[in-house]
């Protein structure tokens, strides 16, 4: 479904992807693991189009997206989650939800989110950025889960939740997966990362250094624990 | 009570009379508002675009016997779209650069506009008569006799405005711009065509400063410099009511051009600095305006 082949990007001078090549096959969920600042952020903005300069190779069914605007890209059914989140705080939660056009018919529809996510439907008509870093998560996942994008690419959804939240962001990220939606995952909590994905990837210094398949994963962990510090 | 009447009268008056130029404040200082929160740029070519609309109304009268109405509708199209050229073949090139390059840009589209209407008019003044369906007697407010000419230009101002501020704080295509100000990238990324929303906002804010423009043509003289009187006084508004603000600056608008009025009244001679004072005093007090997220 998507396949990342040579990619570099830079912010200004500084050269911040040397060379990153990744494989996401449809329905799949795929973490991208590593340090910070090792360029797993720059990965997924380079994918939706918003770094300043890339170069190399970005497929999504067979199109080659690496000269495509933003939201030419979006259009193709990739949707983004921001490791910022990107709650509009001049916007109701309402309107943030319902801000991202459909761009495909979805399976997910308002009534879904709103029992997915019964917190967010209580709170409407407040501003987005009077939410609580939880909900504010859980909105900038529901938005793009009703735009019928079939990549998802969620950056660090669980940065600095508690527990209970991170389990109710792990239900939704099984959902997802439920209707047939593919998951690029940057996380750092490699126990949530552990119980979701299929496969991980590892970044160090703006390449992918390592590829562990869930099935390798117990055998791995000694190799997984120095790449991450841990 | 009759004393009081009397004191009261002429504030109440001149206070109206000062609605009037507020009408213009308004619908300059939101044009300028509305391109400044989605742009980023400060438009200094509104005032030369807002005389452009009165010449081209005078200019469709005179060449093409269209009228007042058909100005009203035809000059914001035309001046509108010839923003649109501007803004997608030169001020689209200068988002990634600091605010100055916008300013100095504008600043020297508003030389040329002007020089090359004063070039082909001369700066005395084309004539430009008060519409026939305003040939009746005055408004009568109970204070004062007000000209039915001045009381449209009120009304129609204040329609404008609240319908700006209704479609940008609660339409969906609102919602978009209100987003694309605050994160233009994230909006981009959900599949929204920016670059063209910015075309689309410059456009409606020249074509705004322009149909302000037509509205002036029958009450002030038609002329090269007539935008620059009025768009020092607009960007002082802007500064009071606060950068990018919509509500602050159409409501320091009017308010602004009310307290000229008052000022009018009990000490003629501060008339015409007494918004500047205004605005150095909220700048000290609150530098990013009254109505401004600082
Ligand atoms: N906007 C930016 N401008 C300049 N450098 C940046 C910017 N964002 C990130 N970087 C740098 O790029 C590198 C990779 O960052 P990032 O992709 O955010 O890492 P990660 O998400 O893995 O923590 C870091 O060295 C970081 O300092
Ligand atoms: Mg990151």
């Amino acid at each position: 479904m998507l396949e990342v082949r040579g990619l570099e990007a830079w912010y200004g001078e500084s050269h911040v992807l040397h060379g990153v090549d990744l494989d996401v096959g449809d329905g799949e969920i795929v973490t991208l693991l590593g340090r910070n600042g090792a360029g797993k952020s720059t990965t997924i903005k380079a994918i939706m189009g918003v770094v300043e300069s890339r170069k190399g190779s970005i497929r999504y069914n067979g199109t080659e997206t690496i000269g495509l605007a933003p939201d030419r890209i979006a259009r193709l059914g990739i949707a983004w989650c921001p490791e910022e989140r990107g709650i509009f705080a001049s916007l109701t939660v309402k309107e943030n939800l319902l801000l991202p056009p459909e761009i495909a018919p979805s399976q997910v529809d308002l009534d879904r989110i709103y029992t997915l996510f019964p917190n967010l439907k209580e709170r409407l008509s407040s501003p987005g950025t009077k939410l609580s870093g939880g909900e504010q998560q859980m909105l900038a996942i529901a938005r793009i889960m009703r735009t019928g994008a079939k990549l998802m690419l969620l950056d660090e959804p669980t940065e600095g939740l508690a527990p209970v939240i991170i389990q109710q962001i792990g239900r939704t990220v099984q959902a997802l997966k439920e209707i047939g939606l593919t998951v690029l995952l940057v996380e750092q909590n490699f126990r949530f990362a552990q119980k979701v994905a299929d496969r991980h990837y590892v970044m160090e210094h703006g390449r992918i250094v390592d590829m562990i398949p869930r099935a390798e994963l117990e055998a791995s962990m000694d190799r997984l624990h120095s790449y991450l510090g841990v | 009570m009759t004393e009081l009447w009397y004191d009261l009268e002429p504030f109440l008056q001149q206070g109206t009379l000062g609605l009037v130029n507020g009408a213009f404040y308004a619908l300059l200082s939101l044009g300028l508002a509305v391109i400044f929160g989605m742009l980023n740029v400060i438009n200094f070519a509104h005032g030369a675009q807002f005389m452009l609309g009165a010449v081209v109304a005078w200019m469709l009268l005179t060449y093409a016997g269209i009228g007042y109405w058909g100005a009203l509708l035809l000059s914001p199209l035309i001046v509108g779209l010839l923003g649109v050229v501007i803004e997608r073949t030169m001020i689209s090139r200068l988002y990634k650069l600091d605010h100055l390059y916008g300013l100095l840009l504008t600043f020297g589209l508003a030389l040329i506009i002007e020089g090359l209407v004063r070039n082909q008019y001369g700066v005395s003044g084309l004539p430009y008569g008060v519409p026939d369906a305003f040939r009746m007697p005055p408004v009568d407010l109970g204070y004062m006799l007000m000209p039915a000419y001045r009381f449209w230009i009120v009304v129609v101002s204040i329609t404008v405005c609240l319908g700006t501020w209704y479609a940008i704080e609660k339409t969906k295509l609102g919602s978009y711009l209100r987003a694309a100000v605050e994160r233009p990238q994230l909006v981009q990324a959900f599949g929204v065509n920016v670059p063209l929303m910015m075309t689309a906002t410059y456009g409606t804010g020249v074509a705004l400063a322009a149909f302000a423009g037509v509205l002036a043509a029958p009450v002030y003289s038609v002329h090269p410099g007539m935008g620059a009187n009025f768009i020092i006084i607009v960007f002082a508004v802007v500064v009071i009511g606060g950068m990018g603000s919509i509500m602050g600056s159409v409501v320091s608008g009017y308010a602004l051009g009310m307290i000229e009025g008052f000022t009018r009244v009990y000490y003629p001679e501060a008339s015409a600095t007494v918004v500047f004072v205004i605005m150095a005093i909220v700048l000290l007090v609150r530098p990013a305006g009254l109505f401004g997220r600082a």
